[in-house]
Parts: structure tokens; sequence; C-alpha cells
């Protein structure tokens, strides 16, 4: 017998190990990502799951040790990948608390445009990969286009699409260009009408409720115990969302409901996750319309007013000392930053996003920890899946959105 | 009653009297150290007193010291009492020949991944985990990766015959 599966108890008097072990990935189709679920089988019913994960570990909380503040965007597009302006945002938002830099207005509306737009994408591909693990393709299809048009928009900001290293500190690279506008636009028109197909394809559909309800349940309690976050903590029924507790980016001048759920299976993780979307749609509106009341000099601000940490605009760079200076400076990460201590968390599209940051008063990070909302969850997956069939626990797992690059920092 | 910084170090004080230490409010955030032989008495003080209620783990890490003789390794508790809303910092410091620390497994489930992960990366001994082995790194590992005795490779070093990468002899 090997040594996982020693903690199975075989009943009195039997010979030999009467359950199958079962490999769910490292590579497999289901599991969305590299991670290996070592299964205990008795027939199609699950006895035990554990976990091996770690398969794409990049080792980001020491590379951070040695990268100017700067640097570490990057990483963090790494981490939830299907979701990169959140961490982004997130990382961005934790060195401005460091720093003690008071972002514009306007600054954090486009923020939220941006970073409820990254919700959408994330939502967008978790709840469609419910549906093709309970066997409807179609609908994984049909909404693909609309996190590509999503993705054209983070295009226009940034100049990529998936790991997007978008804004910097202090603000964005560079205005919102027009493009990126009417692209916003032709979402905000056209997007319900998708999603309320794909919840008329979905949520009432007998087969897909029938595979879902009550299916990866978990208990308001257990999920505060085992460190739930996001969605799949209000799908429990803890209303619990940092956009509102401890509200970042200019959150508390927006108004939205925090959708939850009560019996914290798959089905109601669905639901939470939909309605999110419906409220990313109406802040976006909201932080729209915002941005237009801004008139004059105040309508062109992209960035707050820090030449320590913010890149001078390249043309300044050519003709002006001081401008070439701040520019070497922050290429090189000649910059010190101040000493401190820092936790700042922000609600990424599968929960709390933290950073814990501690500053010795050098030029990179002395310390990072990321708070990653996946791998502190994953944990409960054996618990949630013990006693039920193979295809419900893989329903759980795309359910639970899990991103291996979250997991394995 | 709203719950002040103040008033969390009161009922600290009034529980342990002198031995939680340090207090401080880096960014607005309460912060204190323990012993690290009371961490439990702590985080179960924390988690049952009826106006505390720090009853959500939001992160657990450690950080390496190598300079504090005696206090290399500091473990990290990030409490969150999601009723009123208030967050703290609990910092217990060990030695690092003897890294040895109780488990709050018992306490907070999701404790058990966290402390695997701490436990992966600097080697904390953590006291009746139920299942301490590494998590992310290799089980063949023989090194704890995230101490500060390890540092990342020099990006200007010029000794390296690699010009596959870029860095060749060239130099020189």
């Amino acid at each position: 017998m090997s040594e996982q599966i020693k903690h199975i108890k075989l009943p009195e008097g039997s010979i030999e190990k009467q359950t199958t072990t079962l490999n769910l990935g490292p590579t497999h189709p289901a599991t969305h990502g590299v991670m290996q679920n070592i299964l205990e089988m008795d027939g199609e019913r699950v006895v035990s799951a554990e976990q091996t994960i770690g398969y794409i570990h990049r080792a980001f909380e020491k590379l951070a040790e040695r990268r100017p503040l700067y640097q570490i965007t990057p990483l963090t597009d790494r981490l939830n990948y299907c979701s990169s302006p959140l961490n982004n945002m997130g990382w961005h938002m934790t060195c401005e608390k460091l720093l003690k830099i008071q972002t514009p207005k306007r600054v954090d509306y486009l923020r939220v445009i941006i970073m409820e737009l990254a919700r959408i994408a994330d939502h967008l591909i978790c709840n469609s990969i419910v549906g093709v693990d309970s066997g409807a393709l179609s609908v994984f299809l049909y909404v693909m286009q609309y996190r590509e048009l999503i993705y054209e928009i983070y295009e226009e900001i940034c100049g990529s699409r998936l790991t997007t290293n978008i804004g910097r500190i202090g603000g964005f690279e560079r205005n919102f260009n027009n493009t990126a506008w009417t692209k916003l636009e032709k979402f905000l028109a056209e997007y319900p009408a998708v999603l309320r197909e794909f919840e008329k394809l979905l949520q009432r559909n007998r087969i897909f409720m029938e595979r879902t309800m009550g299916v990866g349940a978990i208990s308001a309690e257990r999920a505060l115990n085992y460190g739930f976050t996001g969605p799949n903590l209000r799908a429990a029924g803890v209303d619990y969302d940092v956009r509102v507790h401890s509200p970042y980016s200019s959150y508390e001048d927006f108004s939205f409901e925090v959708p939850v759920g009560s019996t914290g299976d798959c089905y109601d993780r669905f639901l939470v996750r939909n309605q999110e979307m419906w409220q990313s749609m109406e802040i976006i509106k909201q932080a729209y319309q915002k941005i237009q009341e801004f008139k004059g000099a105040d309508a062109e601000v992209y960035h707050a007013d820090v030449p320590e940490y913010y890149l001078p605009e390249k043309k300044d760079v050519y003709t002006k000392m001081e401008a070439l200076i701040w520019h070497f400076k922050i290429v090189m990460g000649e910059t010190d930053i101040p000493k401190g201590e820092v936790y700042h968390s922000v609600e990424a599209a599968n929960g709390e996003l933290g950073f814990y940051l501690i500053s010795d008063g050098g030029r990179t990070p002395y310390r990072l920890h990321f708070r990653r909302p996946c791998f502190i969850y994953y944990q409960a997956y054996s618990e949630i899946t013990a006693g039920s069939m193979l295809s419900d626990a893989i329903i759980t797992l795309s359910s639970l959105n899990l991103i291996a690059g979250e997991l394995d920092a | 009653m709203e719950l002040t910084n103040e008033y969390i170090k009161q009922r600290l004080a009034d529980q342990f009297g002198d031995k939680v230490v340090n207090f401080e409010e880096p960014y607005g955030m309460f912060t204190f150290e323990a012993p690290k032989e009371d961490n439990l008495k702590v985080l179960q003080f924390l988690f049952d007193d009826e106006e505390l209620q720090f009853r959500f783990l939001t992160d657990l890490c450690a950080v390496h010291y190598p300079d504090q003789e005696g206090r290399e390794l500091a473990i990290v508790y990030h409490l969150h009492n999601l009723v009123k809303n208030v967050r703290i910092r609990f910092k217990v410091f060990t030695n690092i020949q003897e890294p040895d620390i109780f488990t709050a497994t018992n306490i907070f489930s999701t404790a058990n991944w966290m402390e695997r992960e701490t436990y992966d990366f600097f080697g904390v001994n953590f006291i009746g985990h139920p299942n301490l082995k590494r998590i992310l790194n290799v089980d063949e590992m023989d090194y704890f990766p995230m101490r500060k005795e390890f540092p990342l490779e020099d990006q200007t070093r010029i000794d390296k015959d690699d010009e596959m990468f870029g860095r060749g002899g060239s130099i020189i």
C-alpha cells in the first residue's frame, strides 16, 4: 500500500485494498491547469482526494526580493492569469499605500473600469467552463467572443492581452484612447443580451441544475474556517466583499449589490458569479458616467504626480535634464523605498488577493508575500468532494475557479 | 461597541500581561508580538472572546531576519474580525536553530496549507501539524529556499561562459 492511502480505513477482516487509486491530472483536460489529484475511488465514488500542487511554481516571492517595485508587476500578471489587471492594480495600490501616494479620482475610476472588466472576463471563463464540464460546450464558445472584446480593450490601453502589465504606480501608462472607449461602449451595449442568453441556456436548464445542485457544497462556517473568500464564500451565504469592507480605488463612490447564495454548492457559485457580472456591468456604467463628468484639464488626468516612481514622457526624457534623471533612476531601480510594513488586499475574481510587503528601506522589498485566494481554498477540495461521484468532483474543481498560476505562485 | 486598537491592546494586556509586547500600528493595522510558546493561547483567546472575535485567518507567512540573533524567523498571522471588520497582525519570533512552533490547524483549517508553505520555504517546524511536508517544492529538496542565505544570482556577474543566455565571455 502506498504512502498516500494509509489513512483509508479498510473494513474489518479485509485482506487487501478495496479502493482504486485514480490520478486526475497533472495534465488532464478536466483540471484546466497543472494540478494533480490522487483520488481514492470506491466504484465511481470518491473516498478521498489528495492534492499535489507546485507543478508551475516560479518562486515569485523570492524573485520579488531582487526587483524594484515596478518590475514586480509582471510577476503579478502570472498569478491569476485569467484576470491579470486585477492583480496588477492590487499591486500598484499596495505600492501606493506604502509610498503614501494619493491617486486622482479619475485614475481610480479608470481602474475600476479595468478591474470590473477583468472580473467579468474571469467569471465568464469560470462559469462557461462549469458548463463545459457538465456537457454544454456551446455556451463556452459563444461567450468567448466577449472575452475577446475585453482583451481588445486591454490591448488598446496597455498593448497586451493576457499578461497585461497594465497601469503603473500612480496611474496608467497612457490615457484611454477613443478606440478603447468605443469598444467599451460596444461591450456595454452588446454584452447584456449575451449574458442574458448565457443565463437562459444554463440557469434553469434541467440537466445543468441536476448536475450542479447539491454538488461540492460547503457550509458558511466551514468556508470561513477554510479561509474562503470571494464568490465561493458568498455562495455559502457570507456577504464578505473587500470592495465593500475595505474600499479601495474609490469603490465607496459606487452603488452596487453583493449577491450571496445559501447552500455553497456549484449551482450557487454559478449564480453568484452571474449576478456579479451584472453588478460589474452596473459599476462600469457608473464609472464611465463619472469619467465623462470631468471637464477641462481634469478630463486628461491619468496618473498621479509622482516623478520618483512614474516614468516621465519620452519626449521630456530627450529634452529635459530632470526627466532624464528620473527616467534613469526609475528604470535602473535606484530609488530607495521607505521603510514600512503594509498589507493591502483587493477583491480579485476568485477572492481576497492580499499583498504583504515589508520594506527595510532598500531598493527592493525585503519580503513580499502574496495571499493567493485559490491556494487557500483549494485545501477544502478533499472535504467537499468526499463521497461524491467522479464527474461531480470534476465540476467542483472547475466551479471553485482554480487557476494553477495563482495556486503555485 | 467599536473595536479600537487601544481596546484590543487593553484586552490583550489584561489577559497576557507583560507577555504581549511591541505594539505598533504600521499603516493603521494593529500589530503585536507574543512569545512563541503562547502563540496558540493568544490565537485561541482572540478567536473565542465574544468581543474580539478574530475568527478569520487571512494570511500566515514567515519572514527571515538573519541579523536578529535568537529571533531570526518571524511567523506573521493576519487575523480578521469579519463582524466588525477589523484586521490585526500578530507576530511570533523564533530562533533558527530550533524553529519549533505550535500549529494553528486545530483552530483554523486553513492554516494547514499555509503552514506547509511556511515550512516549505522557511523550515518552520509546526508541532502537531497533521501533514507537515513540502507543498510547492519537490520533496527531495534539502534546504529552505526563502531564507536569506540563498541570494538570487547577481544580474551583473560575468564569470559564466554562457553565450546561449546572452552573458557570454565577450564582455571580458
